[in-house]
């Protein structure tokens, strides 16, 4: 593994060995010594050209438990043209020495894109671009849901929202079927991308006809400013038809878990109540993408890199 | 080594770790995978009957402390599980086979990380020589003095599904 | 002064030597002798192509292309006649852009520049740029489009249609419903959704066309279709000519050749609009070309600088570079698969073209007493395309690294080589 660009380039054995390995660095939360050494010496940089505190964080903690060098690098409002500053700072950072580059990106495809030039030797790896993909975001669900299910084979998961948006349907759709769960996508018409028929997953309009066999549901965030652009009629009708309230959450099996990547809009696709139910591992998945995280890093990094080989 | 001897040898390191520590009390017996880890479940199972406790062995991987990471493609890693506190305790690291020291050395520093222990000792199934670090053993099942074109191998059943046994390869003699 | 040239096999048939002078072609024949000869033993003699869609970007853009440097690519893929789209900064919307346009073609002498006149001011689809002035002026506009964007308003396209039929004019038309387009950056498919691409249906295209056909049916007048890229878009203006209904409609090379897949890699040198579409559209494209729905190939040659291209899909600019490419490709699309002879290459890369845009030196067969603009092509060779081997300001192609059948070895415009062996005179 060079890069993380899909979650649809993972084998079910590299999928699994990140898991795996995730499972083992979970421990080093509870310890007094947060930290591990093995990424001493190595750069990381945290390149985001799109706010989001909450994944920057989580991977520079992820980093600097393994004793990584981190540079964070906010792209977002810098004067430079939108298109050129890509890969002007691609070569920024490479002069810097970049071992790894952690790209958060608006434009779907652009970590693809700063993988395949020549403008960085690092390895790169997705923190989410565009409407694409999120590949880190998917196997910390799936870490979730393994540690509360059990082997993912066989489980039901029903991912409801603004699928045609969501970088994080898209990459649970690939990773869950290479596990070789069940997916279930449930959405709006209007909210499905077209070609969804060519996807490993089922779909359905109806949210209440996919509750009772669900193992886990997974609420995706949808923005109100679709509505404006006629995806849905109202947020209240969005949230009556498609959002996950207690009577929807009652109907679930007993063993059921919900599960939501954040950030929240609490009324609209989430009740308050069903957030902050036992049921609820959203807490959890905060706690698990550090280690998730943390064993992409090792696993892209901690051996030998091209140009190292004995 | 056959199955016997292996035995045996386990037998004597237990009873050297009672006799150095005066009793169980205040140890903890952590194998380094892969093999490090039967073989201190093995030891923890014969304390455990010459005191007439349970001794519950742990496992520490220390593949993320190496320091020849960078030689080879990212390795999987072993579970760690360290039963209890170590702070003020003594620590019996057991491996199977003792050679650079490179192991041990990774061993100690992710102990520190841990706690710290009252004290560290070593326990080997197998002391082949050719240490490039300042490091002993304190306990050692059998000197196996080797060229280092040779390569010992150890079978576990626990691990390997085979008989016991500890051969040497590759010697061409 | 005149030439000879020996031995070429003119649209594919016998070899005959061909005498020129003054611009004209004097004999046809064997045997002839001038005061330069002109090997073309294997060669095949085609009337100089006429490319109807060109961007030269200048005014404006002269660090993408310049009058100069796209009529030197056009000489070198075979071109003698270029039509040179409107949306130049400024947009060539007056009398006097286009007819400064039209003159530095005229001055370089690599090609005759057609400027393309704006079909409304600035491009912006509110209101008619002036027409009849542009007509009238030294370019003698034929052909007005908007290209980049639509003529979406139905009423204005209404009455541009009616007004260009005072002076023969003819609205070439970029079919492209906006509102289903907003954002769009590729096809849309299951490709685009796998992607996250926001996509640019087959609908916002056909769409347009039958609205359009329509409103020319309607109202009496004559339309070009640009760039078609869309199997429904090849019904339509089939279904359209069936009715008698005056459209033509062009092809590019590019649609002709490259499907969606490439946009796998989100390099954005595949990043053209309309977007490179699917499979079975190619196969609909080169069907239509084939069997006349589709009159003409036109390059839709769009030269962008690097940094246009050097960056993430979404922030590169639309389009690609075909000059030089074009001909090599309708060979190998069209003629090396049995689609096309090399006598209807020059009726869809030359005679059509120049009828539509009204060239009436242009597109004129090789025949005694007609204007010696020839290109001289060698089918047999093969050529990798590297990119920095382009008279293009722009490195554009979405060719690089590809083997293409063809060589053209040289151009004559009005009797002149523009090119000769492979070089640019
Ligand atoms: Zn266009």
């Amino acid at each position: 593994m060079k890069h993380l660009l899909s979650a649809g380039d993972l084998s079910r054995d590299e999928a699994v060995l990140i898991l795996d390995t995730a499972e083992q660095l979970l421990s080093v939360a509870q310890r007094p010594i947060k930290k591990l050494p093995t990424l001493r010496g190595r750069t990381i940089v945290n390149l985001f050209f799109e706010d989001s505190t909450r994944t920057r964080i989580s991977f520079e903690a992820a980093a600097k438990r393994l004793s990584a060098d981190v540079i964070n690098f906010s792209a977002k409002g810098s004067s430079v043209s939108k298109g050129e500053s890509l890969k002007d700072t691609a070569l920024t950072l490479q002069a810097m020495g970049a071992d790894a580059v952690v790209i958060r990106h608006h434009a779907s495809g652009a970590p693809h894109r700063l993988a395949t030039s020549e403008w960085t030797k690092g390895a790169v790896v997705n923190a989410g671009d565009g409407t694409h993909e999120h590949p880190t975001q998917a196997l910390l669900d799936a870490f979730t849901m393994r540690s509360r299910l059990g082997d993912l084979a066989g489980k039901n998961v029903t991912i409801v929202g603004d699928v045609l948006h969501s970088r994080v349907a898209r990459s649970n759709a690939l990773l869950l079927d290479t596990l070789g769960a069940n997916v279930t996508l449930v959405a709006p018409p209007t909210l499905l991308p077209v070609g969804v028929e060519t996807w490993p997953v089922e779909t359905s309009y109806d949210l209440d006809a996919s509750l009772e066999k669900a193992d886990a549901v997974m609420m995706l965030r949808v923005q109100r400013e679709r509505m404006n652009a006629s995806f849905f009629p109202s947020a209240r009708e969005y949230s009556r038809r498609y959002g996950l309230d207690v009577a929807r959450m009652n109907r679930l099996p007993d063993h059921a878990i919900v599960l939501h990547p954040g950030p929240m809009n609490r009324g609209m696709e989430i009740n308050a109540d069903v957030a902050d139910s036992d049921r609820s591992v959203i807490v959890e998945q905060v706690t698990n993408g550090v280690a998730v995280r943390m064993a992409v890093l090792y696993l892209l990094l901690g051996g030998a890199t091209e140009g190292e080989t004995a | 080594m056959d199955a016997t001897d292996i035995s045996r040898a386990l037998t004597r390191i237990t009873h050297e770790i009672l006799e150095r520590n005066r009793d169980a009390e205040g140890v903890v017996i952590l194998g380094i995978p892969t093999r490090g880890v039967e073989l201190a479940e093995r030891i923890a199972a014969k304390m455990a009957e010459v005191e007439g406790t349970t001794i519950v062995p742990g496992a520490l991987d220390v593949t993320m402390y190496r320091d020849d990471l960078r030689l080879k493609a990212p390795r999987a890693l072993e579970a760690t599980n360290v039963p209890e506190d170590i702070d003020g305790r003594v620590v019996v690291l057991v491996d199977d086979v003792l050679m650079s020291g490179r192991t041990i050395r990774a061993a100690l520093d992710a102990l520190s990380d841990l706690g710290r222990p009252k004290a560290v000792q070593l326990a080997v199934l197998v002391d082949r020589g050719h240490r490039e670090l300042p490091i002993r053993a304190d306990f050692v099942g059998k000197n196996l003095p080797t060229s280092l074109a040779e390569k010992v191998r150890v079978r576990l059943s626990g691990t390997d599904g085979s008989d016991d046994s500890v051969s040497i390869e590759g010697s061409g003699a | 002064m005149s030439t000879v040239i020996k031995g070429a096999r003119i649209l594919g048939g016998e070899a005959t030597d061909l005498l020129i002078e003054d611009g004209v072609i004097m004999q046809i024949g064997a045997d002839l002798t001038g005061d330069e000869t002109v090997d073309a033993t294997g060669l095949i003699a085609l009337p100089g192509l006429v490319d109807l869609h060109t961007h030269l970007r200048e005014p404006g853009r002269e660090d993408a292309e310049t009058v100069l440097t796209g009529t030197q690519a056009a000489a070198r893929g075979g071109f003698t006649c270029v039509f040179a789209m409107a949306n130049t900064e400024p947009v060539a919307d007056t009398a006097g852009v286009v007819e400064q346009v039209w003159r530095l073609g005229r001055e370089h002498g690599y090609a005759d520049v057609q400027p393309i006149g704006a079909v409304t001011v600035g491009l912006a689809g509110e209101r008619l740029a002036e027409l009849g002035a542009m007509a009238d002026s030294a370019a003698q506009v034929r052909v007005f489009s908007d290209d980049g964007k639509c003529v979406s308003d139905a009423v204005l396209m209404r009455r541009a249609l009616e007004y260009v039929k005072a002076f023969d004019g003819v609205i070439a038309q970029h079919a492209q419903e906006p509102r289903l387009t907003e954002g769009a950056q590729m096809n849309e498919g299951p490709l685009s959704g796998e992607l996250g691409l926001t996509g640019w249906p087959a609908v916002a295209e056909e769409a347009i066309i039958a609205r359009d056909v329509l409103l020319a049916e309607h109202v009496g007048s004559r339309l070009h279709v640009c760039h078609l890229s869309t199997r429904g878009s090849v019904e339509i203006v089939r279904w359209a000519k069936s009715r008698g209904i005056d459209v033509t409609a062009e092809v590019t090379p590019h649609h002709l050749l490259l499907d969606d897949e490439l946009v796998r890699s989100y390099d954005p040198i595949y990043k053209v609009n309309p977007p490179l579409r699917s499979k079975d559209d190619v196969l609909a494209v080169r069907e239509g070309l084939a069997d006349g729905t589709i009159d003409i190939v036109a390059t839709d040659h769009a030269p962008h600088p690097m940094e246009d291209k050097e960056c993430e899909w979404q922030a590169a600019a639309f389009g690609m570079i075909g000059l030089e490419t074009a001909l090599s490709i309708v060979q190998q699309t069209m003629v090396d698969t049995g689609a096309l002879t090399w006598e209807r290459v020059a009726e869809v890369m030359s005679a059509n073209p120049a009828r539509i845009g009204r060239a009436t030196t242009h597109g004129r067969p090789l025949a005694v007493g007609e204007p010696a603009h020839v290109v001289l092509y060698d089918p047999t060779a093969k050529r990798t395309i590297e990119p920095a081997d382009t008279a293009s300001l722009s490195r554009n192609t979405p060719y690089a690294g590809r083997e293409l059948p063809g060589r053209v070895v040289a151009t004559f415009l009005a009797g002149k080589p523009t090119v000769l062996e492979g070089k640019l005179q």
